[in-house]
């Protein structure tokens, strides 16, 4: 069932070996369209390789002057996805071109996929995605789709780390708004 | 434009009725299978049917089959294959993604519809309790007339008193809270939103994303149909009524805990809008019960806690792409009353109810597995729906409150699954080319 692990203590730096195959065979959580990637000191996430369309770089250089754009203008346009970090990275082997794109995420992606689908629409993440080869066309209408191809094409880590496991992108900032709060505070003190 | 004449009444009507019964059948034998439903069919109103005629009506039926039950009627391979995946698993399947586990797993479930056995459900609506007694002795006689069918189990229905408002076991009013479709003709109340894209609930029309979803094949078994969630949920009232009393020093503070649980007074009236007294005359308004959001008006829950249930079932204007969450909701209670002051006497007593929606995996199994089951909804950390969320006695409620908020541990499960199936609701076009068997198709 959905659900994170118990609260862990972010003061104390924690890895994980992940076993071949990104899952422990003994805990594995059933998700709507599938098991779930476990939850790791370094959260939930993905890392999704697939080969580009020949001849289609430029396209990807473009979608990141748009996303630059569209974060710049609208701060919270990726709110629900629950992130930390996105990563896009492009890489050539054997003389094609490879994306690797990688989230860090505080909770895991079958939970929200409908609603990533629809925001990956309205925001245009998708524009790299239809680039990639053996992505289906119909994606728009066929989450089960979309979501094989998310599946088929990730990597999971062997080893993960954090230097503050499982502490949260929302209880980072509630602490960096305490933090902001308290300088003010004593300002106002002076 | 919708069309009614072809719409299974339960979409789009609520019968008014104070009792029912539900009958759960198997097919041993796919011509006696299609001789039952050719002969239950003429007896299934069209929404257009209920409305022309629902003052001088008794009793409204409905049916509906499993995936199994539409084998079992002849339906062929090629066609099964077209329903979507979680459909054809069964509930059961999905049992440990929907919380369905420990004293709510299928193995438990006390009304045969964990098995794949289950093919069909008959829902008998009717207005008082000699009129169900009429219609269960008229249906004993058509499945005797029919080979190989036969009743897995049955329940009959019970209003709670008082019977002047529709609520459950528990005391809350219900009903409160349903989506509109647009074209039904319906208007939503205050605060309800606009109406709703048909395709989010009924099968052939465009829904909220703009497209026309994919459809099960042929066109002529899924366009109008829908499917459906049955849940048969235990309401332990005497462990309700309990732990009011352990957590509330007063009669009003005991009430104040109930309504935080649920997000609205028992009376109905949303803590929002009432969130120190309650106010029954805010709870039977439809014109204002419904007429808030919590973005800006309670986002640290200091009125609604973030946990409550209602908060979980529809978290408004805090959850990206809520039309296409939206669910409808049919069902009535069953049991015998327990009045305030008796204790517990031990007999199962709680809610029989449909969860209608377009797409079971992205509107119910979502709600299921994210909103009430997720222990980090809202940050919470370690809760689930205090209502119906699985709980196993480790969990929490915390209710926001000023200087300091309120946690209480180790919340005990108000209620238990008993039984649960999902069903495809076909059409009456459909449900006539079901009848005619394979050589229709």
């Amino acid at each position: 069932m959905a659900g994170t692990s118990d609260r862990k203590d972010w003061t104390k730096p924690a890895a994980m070996a992940i076993p071949k195959g990104g899952f422990f065979s003994d805990k594995i959580e059933k998700g709507r369209y599938g098991p779930i990637f476990p939850r790791t000191p370094a959260c939930y996430g993905f890392s999704i390789l697939a080969k580009i369309i020949t001849g289609r770089e430029e396209v990807f250089y473009e979608y990141a002057r748009n996303i630059e754009k569209t974060i710049a203008s609208q701060p919270d346009a990726l709110a629900v996805l629950k992130l930390h970090y996105l990563r896009w990275v492009l890489f050539p082997i054997k003389g094609d071109t490879y994306f690797m794109y990688q989230g860090i995420f505080d909770t895991d992606f079958d939970k929200y996929t409908e609603d990533a689908i629809a925001l990956f629409g309205a925001t245009g993440i998708t524009t790299v995605f239809e680039n990639l080869e053996d992505f289906p066309k119909d994606w728009k209408t066929n989450a089960p789709a979309f979501i094989k191809f998310v599946r088929d094409h990730q990597c999971p880590s062997f080893l993960e780390y954090g230097e503050y496991p499982y502490a949260t992108a929302d209880e980072i900032k509630k602490a960096l708004r305490v933090k902001a709060s308290l300088s003010e505070m004593l300002d106002q003190m002076q | 434009m919708l069309e009614f004449d072809d719409i299974q009444h339960i979409l789009l009507t609520r019968a008014p009725a104070l009792t029912g019964r539900y009958e759960f059948l198997t097919f041993r034998d796919s011509v006696g299978g299609r001789a039952w439903l050719a002969e239950i069919l003429e007896k299934v109103p069209s929404a257009k049917n209920m409305r022309e005629s629902v003052d001088k009506e008794k009793r409204w039926i409905t049916v509906a089959f499993t995936w199994n039950g539409l084998r079992a009627l002849g339906v062929g391979e090629a066609t099964l294959a077209t329903f979507p995946e979680e459909f054809r698993q069964g509930m059961v399947a999905r049992a440990e993604m929907l919380g369905d586990t420990g004293a709510n797993d299928p193995s438990r479930w006390v009304d045969k519809t964990a098995s794949s056995d289950l093919h069909a459900i008959a829902i008998l609506f009717a207005r008082d309790a000699t009129e169900r007694g009429r219609c269960e002795i008229e249906h004993q006689k058509l499945i005797a007339e029919c080979n190989g069918v036969e009743v897995l189990s049955t329940l009959d229905l019970e209003a709670t008193p008082p019977f002047d408002y529709a609520h459950d076991h528990f005391g809350y009013r219900d009903r409160l809270s349903q989506p509109v479709i647009e074209g039904s003709g319906d208007e939503p109340t205050p605060g309800a939103g606009p109406p709703l894209k048909a395709g989010e609930f009924i099968l052939g029309y465009p829904d909220e994303s703009g497209v026309d979803p994919p459809l099960p094949q042929p066109e002529a078994l899924s366009r109008n149909g829908s499917f459906m969630a049955y849940r048969r949920l235990e309401e332990h009232v005497g462990k309700f009524r309990d732990f009011l009393r352990e957590n509330g020093k007063t009669p009003e503070e005991q009430e104040l805990i109930a309504a935080k649980l649920m997000g609205r007074w028992r009376s109905g009236a949303p803590l929002v809008l009432a969130p120190e007294k309650d106010d029954p005359e805010l709870g039977a308004d439809l014109q204002r019960n419904n007429n808030f959001n919590y973005k800006n008006e309670d986002p640290q829950g200091y009125a609604v806690p973030l946990g409550s249930h209602m908060r979980r079932m529809n978290p408004r204007d805090t959850a990206a792409n809520i039309n296409r969450r939206r669910m409808i909701r049919r069902g009535a209670t069953y049991g015998p009353y327990l009045p305030e002051g008796t204790p517990d006497d031990g007999q199962e007593r709680g809610i029989a109810a449909f969860v209608i929606c377009g797409s079971l995996i992205r509107q119910y199994e979502f709600a299921q597995n994210v909103w009430i089951n997720d222990r980090n909804f809202h940050e919470l950390g370690n809760e689930r729906d205090p209502i119906i969320g699985t709980q196993d006695g480790t969990l929490e409620f915390k209710i926001p409150r000023r200087p300091i908020r309120r946690k209480i541990t180790g919340l005990p499960a108000f209620t238990t699954v008993r039984g649960g199936a999902y069903f495809f609701l076909p059409g009456l076009k459909a449900l006539r080319w079901l009848a005619a068997g394979p050589k229709a198709s």
